[in-house]
């Protein structure tokens, strides 16, 4: 895990470097500096190379085949920027993640803001190929670059009083037109248990393919729940709180009949409107059938302990 | 006056053209399958666009008399046939679909399906009601049945209805798209109310009736609906077989 610095001033955007002069700048060192020492600090790399062009791969990781950059940043649920699956990728171009800060408030002993880039240094950044399954009934395998959730919020510290964990979305209608219409409850919320949150395959993506997290996939920085529904993979966070109790979460109060707390992916327990049996993979050929969804996304192993004596029916 | 089209400009020219360009939804939904170029998900595409394409025609199909009460076109009448069964048409598609590409002919999923999920179970409602106004969409079959033509025809309405609420039933959060159907569906609705008020004292002057049958020979006469244009003409003004307007005959 990167080593957390608490930001204490914040950037006024009068100091922000207009986009413009980066780029010439990041031009002029492109060919006049590439493979200096700059390079290697990895803050003015080269357009054509990776971000992160060498990450160990976790353990984790899955070994089905994994999506195209196109179909992973082509068809998304990202209602911030629009409720059609092409609205993210087009309504995101303009947003920008940057300057990012993430207050980290609740029941821990280091709240306090903390900038994105603290986040984005390579030391504890690994790739994570997981599946995600969406609630719809479609499914994609994707190679996220990140960091372990548990490893994070260990470092904020949580008290005994932390029993569960909340995330919040950027809200800024400005930027994020989908929030004009109220289609959902802005912003954005999700939560997870503690035990959930600390076990080791949730992640923090902050990136895919090596590169960084492109906009309309959750940029800057995004969760990762893999043997949960897509939805509860909440985007672009600036709060994160640790609470005593559940957390209400914006699908379960738009629809509390539809979408459980929990939304682990069950395929005995149908969405009240269609069934939970099958998906559609992404990626694979027009004429090819369906697959059976797995217990727990495939990770039943992995996490089926967390719910022993629990009634998933009850608790969808 | 306005302009009425000849037959043969009707029948070599308007009707091909809009029937090709009926059918250019589906020409690109294939060109784009044969080219693998549907989208990320060309399953849900395929289900999206042959379902948004049935409700597009029956709405379509359900402005002709509208659209011709209030341009005084009467010729667009002979066009409605067409658009009904281009209805018939993207929702047979839209109905393959999903036993093909969704559920791959798993016939007791499919069967488990429809009455379990209130938004298949409405749509399939709808997709079986078509299907009798399809089959007696042919002339034959409008003169056989007379009168119970027009009452069975009327299930338009119902399936119409039906195709809407499919649509609300089906959507996550955003009906707005599902929305803006059932406000034109409701303004076709309005309209009809609207004439069938106001158009009450012209059904009561029955002795004027070959009148206005004469008035407008070329184009079919007002009804008790105000809806159905073509019905059985009395027997003693002109033989069936004559009085069939171009558009009617069997193709």
């Amino acid at each position: 895990m990167a080593v957390m610095i608490k930001v204490t001033d914040t950037i006024k955007s009068s100091e922000i470097t207009p986009k413009d002069v980066y780029l010439n700048r990041r031009k002029f060192m492109q060919q006049t500096m590439a493979g200096s020492l700059l390079f290697a600090s990895g803050a003015w790399l080269p357009a054509w190379a990776k971000q992160w062009p060498d990450l160990s791969v976790s353990t984790y990781s899955s070994h089905d085949k994994i999506n195209s950059f196109k179909d992973i940043t082509s068809y998304n649920n990202f209602y911030e920027f629009g409720t059609s699956k092409q609205d993210p990728a087009r309504q995101a171009k303009s947003f920008n993640p940057r300057p990012w800060s993430i207050r980290v408030s609740g029941e821990c002993d280091k709240t306090g803001d903390y900038d994105i880039d603290d986040f984005l240094k390579p030391v504890g950044l690994q790739e994570y190929i997981y599946r995600l399954r969406c609630v719809e009934g479609w499914s994609m395998v994707i190679p996220w670059v990140g960091f372990s959730l548990a490893e994070m919020l260990k470092g904020f510290q949580p008290n005994s009083k932390a029993k569960y964990v909340e995330f919040t979305t950027l809200l800024d209608k400005s930027h994020m037109p989908g929030q004009k219409r109220r289609v959902l409850h802005w912003p954005y919320v999700e939560g997870l248990r503690m035990d959930e949150a600390l076990h080791p395959l949730p992640i923090m993506a902050v990136g895919l393919y090596g590169e960084l997290l492109p906009n309309q996939n959750g940029a800057p920085i995004r969760l990762i729940v893999p043997w949960k529904y897509g939805f509860k993979s909440i985007k672009s966070i600036v709060k994160i709180r640790f609470t005593e109790t559940q957390p209400e979460t914006t699908w379960h109060m738009t629809n509390p009949r539809e979408y459980g707390f929990y939304a682990n992916v069950n395929p005995h327990v149908d969405h009240p409107r269609w069934s939970q049996k099958k998906e559609r993979v992404i990626g694979e050929s027009f004429w090819k059938p369906k697959r059976a969804t797995q217990m727990f996304n495939g990770y039943a192993e992995q996490v089926a302990h967390l719910y022993t004596g629990m009634d998933l029916k009850k608790y969808f | 006056m306005p302009l009425t089209p000849s037959s043969t400009l009707l029948s070599y020219i308007i009707k091909p053209l809009v029937f090709s360009l009926c059918l250019l939804p589906f020409i690109l939904l294939l060109v784009n399958i044969i080219n693998d170029n549907l989208s990320t998900n060309p399953v849900e595409t395929l289900t999206h666009v042959t379902g948004d394409w049935g409700l597009r025609f029956l709405l379509i199909t359900l402005a002709v008399t509208p659209l011709r009460k209030l341009s005084g076109l009467n010729w667009l009448l002979k066009l409605r046939r067409m658009f009904g069964l281009f209805v018939f048409f993207y929702a047979c598609l839209h109905f393959l679909t999903y036993l093909w590409f969704d559920q791959n002919f798993d016939w007791q999923a499919i069967l488990h399906d429809i009455p379990k999920r209130p938004f298949i179970t409405i749509g399939f409602a709808a997709f079986a009601l078509l299907v009798p106004l399809a089959v007696t969409s042919t002339h034959g079959m409008q003169r056989r049945l007379k009168k119970n033509w027009i009452r069975l025809h009327k299930l338009v309405y119902i399936i119409a209805i039906f195709a809407v609420i499919h649509f609300i039933w089906l959507v996550k959060a955003d009906i707005s798209e599902p929305l803006v159907y059932a406000l034109g569906l409701a303004l076709l609705f309005l309209f009809r109310l609207y004439l069938s008020i106001y158009s009450k004292p012209r059904q009561t002057a029955k002795n004027n009736i070959s009148d206005l049958s004469a008035q407008n020979h070329q184009t079919g006469r007002q009804t008790t609906d105000g809806i159905f244009l073509y019905r059985e003409r009395p027997a003693t003004q002109l033989p069936v077989s004559s009085s069939r307007p171009a558009d009617e005959r069997p193709r």
